[in-house]
């Protein structure tokens, strides 16, 4: 007997995305990348624009987004997708546009493009994965790194004196006149998930109406560089990581300013 | 009108889709005249002032992978901060426009002009192994003209090309034709001519990717080989100089840029007391013209390269002229600009020339 005879189409209540590619990713297991893409994914396919879309990735874990969801991709410099994003959805205004950024890249090494293409309302999507570590170089500090917070660079916790204040950067997007949609969710539980769904949607949703930028961040887990298993990460989550970035829209309005 | 602002005027009549820039002194009046002429309400060239240098190139770099025709224009600081998005162009095999009228450096330098960014932009500039073709003019015309050659080459060749223009080529005014208004591709003919552009994935199987990660080192390294080989091709088919009074040249000047004119003015006082000097003025330099300097090295007595800096072009000028005829450097720095008198001090003084 084949899986074919037991598994019927009719019978099928999830199956993976027709856009994600079957192949063996590279994310640790129980990293959030991989919930992130696949909702990614499903969106654009239920939406019926992965034909107009145009994905910018980073430099850092999500640097091979390219390989793993089957669209259009442009691979930017470290902390440039913005910039990227911006010319690439001013030259082609038919399509989709979105950027998918780590924290490293977002809010340290592309702090200025980050907030100049919000601030110009550059009709794109920015989604932002703040994971507090820079993940891809092996678990450095990053931006977002919490006050006593242990990475390879901050071996003996995070010091306010020596690293300064963790920096919680869609704060500041969302006062900016450009932005639309500014939103903070996790995909740590099915209901989490569920609201990170709806919230790219609205954001892909917003960028097809030329309504401005919209941010969503998506606080997540790193397993690896937190030295921990990922329910432990799940729940280090929750108990740390949302009370300096507490989840939910900081800004939703209609059209930029 | 000046080499500036025909550089704008050939960008919107090239019907080139993008331009990003920022301002910086002695260049700042490209973006200036094409925000005066708002191209976009007319071809729909989209036009952006950016947030940095390394914004701009970047944004050149996202308009360059959708197949667009796009560039920027910057002064020397400037073009060191777009080093990264340039290598960036290179190893993702993507065409661009850069220009770069030089100013004196290093550092913030002055705003006087200047040719010491050769070296920066014929061996590569940022990191890589890698070639821009690098374009000199030495008029208004050239500048105007040179606009539609470097996208030409540059979508030719899927390779960057930089216009290394000096402060004075970007700041003279010169009467100067342009060229007529083409149209820009439409989107069918980019999906045509650029199979590889980002451009949303329409009617393809399969998505587009533009990238220049390879982690894989034997295809990293079959990636560098291809880039070679195409510099290579280039090098065999797209060397431009220009040559006055060469054939009976007994010493012969180097110079590109607008200092090549002032050579000639040299020359011309030098031929009417009798002495035969020629001048090759490379106009890509890169590729450099190593056979015409060979060529010529066998003929004369003597090579003086002039430029304004310390002596960057020589080094290829040396290489191509072997042992066939000595070489020698006159230049100035830090915004001087040498009359032709100095030019021929500096011809008697190596080569005890009797002018």
């Amino acid at each position: 007997m084949k899986p074919e005879d037991i598994i019927k189409p009719e019978n099928k209540v999830y199956s993976r995305p027709r856009l994600l590619n079957d192949v063996n990713t590279h994310y640790c297991p129980g990293c959030s990348h991989g919930v992130v893409h696949k909702l990614v994914a499903e969106l654009l396919e239920e939406m019926g624009v992965e034909d107009k879309a145009i994905g910018i990735a980073p430099v850092g874990c999500a640097v091979f987004a390219y390989n793993y969801i089957d669209i259009d991709w442009i691979e930017a410099a470290h902390g440039r997708a913005p910039a990227l994003a911006t010319a690439a959805s001013r030259l082609n205004p038919e399509c989709l546009v979105f950027t998918y950024q780590g924290d490293g890249d977002l809010a340290a090494i592309g702090t200025a493009e980050t907030i100049h293409a919000a601030n110009r309302g550059e009709n794109i999507t920015i989604i932002f994965i703040n994971n507090g570590i820079y993940g891809m170089t092996g678990g450095q500090m990053a931006p977002t790194t919490l006050l006593g917070m242990k990475t390879a660079t901050t071996p003996y916790g995070r010091n306010s004196e020596l690293n300064g204040y963790p920096l919680a950067i869609t704060d500041l997007l969302a006062r900016l006149d450009g932005t639309c949609y500014v939103t903070r969710q996790a995909v740590h539980t099915p209901a989490a998930v569920r609201k990170t769904k709806a919230a790219i949607k609205k954001a892909f949703t917003n960028s097809l109406e030329k309504r401005g930028t919209s941010i969503v961040e998506i606080v997540s887990t790193c397993n690896s560089g937190w030295k921990l298993t990922p329910a432990q990460s799940n729940q280090w989550m929750v108990e740390h990581m949302f009370e300096k970035y507490p989840l939910g829209d900081l800004k939703n309005v209609e059209h930029k300013a | 009108m000046k080499g500036n602002e025909a550089i704008a005027h050939a960008a919107i009549r090239y019907g080139a889709d993008g331009y990003f820039g920022y301002p910086i002194t002695p260049q700042s009046e490209v973006l200036e005249t094409l925000a005066e002429l708002k191209p976009w309400e007319t071809t729909g060239m989209v036009v952006l002032q950016a947030e940095s240098e390394v914004a701009a190139i970047n944004m050149v770099y996202g308009g360059a992978a959708t197949g667009k025709a796009v560039m920027t224009s910057s002064s020397s600081p400037g073009v060191s901060l777009k080093q990264e998005g340039i290598s960036y162009l290179a190893a993702s095999e993507l065409p661009a426009l850069i220009v770069n009228v030089m100013r004196g450096g290093p550092g913030l330098g002055t705003i006087q002009p200047s040719q010491a960014d050769y070296f920066q932009a014929t061996k590569g500039g940022g990191h890589g192994d890698y070639h821009l073709i690098v374009l000199s003019p030495a008029t208004v015309q050239e500048m105007t003209d040179f606009v539609a050659l470097g996208f030409d080459l540059s979508f030719k060749y899927r390779t960057p090309a930089m216009i290394l223009a000096d402060g004075i080529v970007g700041q003279m005014m010169e009467k100067v034709v342009l060229p007529p208004q083409r149209p820009r591709r439409t989107e069918a003919e980019i999906r045509e001519q650029c199979p590889w552009a980002v451009t949303g994935r329409g009617s393809r199987a399969h998505g587009n990717v533009v990238t220049s990660l390879e982690l894989d080192s034997a295809k990293m390294e079959e990636n560098n080989l291809r880039f070679q080989q195409t510099y290579r091709t280039i090098e065999e088919n797209e060397v431009r100089f220009q040559e006055y009074f060469t054939d009976d040249a007994e010493y012969l000047i180097v110079a590109f840029g607008s200092v090549a004119r002032i050579c000639l003015k040299a020359i011309e006082e030098a031929r009417a007391k009798g002495v035969k000097i020629g001048l090759l003025r490379p106009i890509t330099l890169w590729p450099f013209p190593k056979a015409e300097v060979r060529r010529l090295a066998e003929q004369v007595k003597g090579i003086l390269t002039v430029e304004l800096n310390a002596g960057q072009m020589i080094e290829d000028v040396r290489l191509a002229a072997g042992e066939a005829a000595p070489v020698a450097h006159f230049g100035r720095m830090g915004g001087i600009v040498p009359n032709p008198g100095e030019v021929l001090e500096a011809l008697k003084e190596n080569f005890s020339v009797n002018i």
